[in-house]
């Protein structure tokens, strides 16, 4: 499966990806203190230029993915207009749409291997509680595997189901994705105790 | 242990298959996204444990970067959205779901996953999403309330489908809802 990664290579994808984490942390708690308006333009200005670095594709592709902000924005300019405080309003969309590109930003510029590496390290301290941390790679392994396997039967489903029915593959089609779901949990873990177990 | 590992991880991935599918349109022909119907489903067949730790791993991978959510979305910027609340609710939400499964052992499934489902993928999912978002847009907590309204009927509609599939699920392979075995 394709990671949400940039495939645009930029400084920052060499940075460590815990330093990326913690600046975020603090520039989000930041954002949120930050209750001018002004200090957003300025922040915004700051991020824009932060997408613009790495290039014309980078810029285009990391505004893209804002835009399913726009109904959130315009439900809280119009909002303010409304009842007549639109610098509030102008200031709440503005560090909204900041929070998320800055967000966006560490996630499009840290390899899922890299965010992999820094979750290793987080839970660590829990291996004292018994927690697996094998279990845990393997599961996040198992995900990304069976995510297009079970896309791919789902679409199989609702495919039989149409060469069936004049109508489209409505929630009944739900009932035996879900025992397919099951039935390859049995099958994985079958195959996996044979092979020596956690 | 096998066994509940790949319980968790395929229902993670279901979840995910189900944001995925295209036009999976449900009653009434109203088109939308199955994905709280999976996070109702985890807790009603897997259990409260189970459940909550198959979207709690469906939320972690998208954090990581994975564009799990309907729309082929992810990444961080999602937690930072106004929408985010119900995002973190989402492993809350199947571990409650689950919690009230296993102790309404004595109800019908039909009515126990129904019950359950509400309270969990409606009830707690909502408290979460509309303090998340009344945290974003800066509004009040009610006045956040009356935007998700909205979504209320689709939701009651997933509840009603995730009775009716479990309760399926029961009686065709009852060892299979673990929330009852």
């Amino acid at each position: 499966m394709i990671s949400l990664t940039s495939p645009v290579e930029t400084w920052a994808h060499r940075w460590p990806a815990g330093a990326k984490l913690l600046a975020l942390c603090m520039a989000s708690v930041a954002l949120f203190a930050a209750s001018a308006v002004w200090m957003q333009a300025v922040a915004a200005g700051g991020i824009v230029l932060l997408y613009a670095l790495p290039g014309a594709v980078f810029l285009r592709y990391g505004m893209r993915r804002l835009w399913p902000l726009w109904p959130f924005v315009a439900l809280v300019l119009l909002w303010h207009l409304f009842i007549g405080a639109t610098a509030e309003g102008a200031m709440i969309a503005l560090r909204m749409l900041n929070a998320v590109a800055l967000a966006n930003l560490v996630t499009m510029t840290t390899s899922l291997a890299a965010m992999m590496d820094v979750v290793r390290v987080l839970l660590t301290p829990l291996r004292a509680l018994g927690l697996n941390l094998r279990a845990v790679e393997l599961a996040v392994a198992l995900v990304i595997r069976f995510t297009p396997v079970l896309t791919a039967k789902g679409g199989m489903l609702a495919m039989a189901w149409r060469a069936r029915s004049r109508r489209r593959a409505g929630w009944r089609v739900i009932l035996p994705f879900l025992v397919l779901a099951l039935d390859d949990a049995d099958h994985v873990a079958e195959a996996l105790r044979a092979r020596g177990g956690l | 242990m096998e066994r509940s590992l790949t319980q968790i991880a395929l229902f993670a991935a279901l979840v995910a298959a189900l944001g995925l599918i295209p036009q999976l349109t449900l009653a009434f022909g109203v088109p939308i996204t199955a994905q709280s119907l999976g996070i109702m489903l985890c807790g009603t067949v897997l259990g409260s444990r189970r459940g909550g730790l198959a979207a709690l791993l469906f939320v972690g991978l998208v954090a990581l970067g994975l564009p799990l959510m309907a729309g082929g979305r992810g990444g961080l910027g999602l937690f930072a959205s106004p929408t985010a609340g119900f995002l973190i609710g989402f492993p809350v939400a199947a571990f409650v779901t689950g919690l009230v499964m296993e102790r309404m052992r004595g109800v019908a499934v039909v009515w126990a996953a129904g019950i359950a489902a509400s309270v969990g993928g409606i009830v707690v999912l909502y408290a979460f999403g509309i303090t998340g978002l009344s945290l974003a847009l800066g509004k009040a907590w009610l006045e956040a309330a009356l935007l998700v309204t909205a979504f209320l009927p689709g939701d009651a509609i997933k509840a009603v489908l995730t009775a009716l599939i479990t309760a399926a699920l029961y009686r065709a392979r009852p060892t299979s809802v673990a929330s009852r075995a």
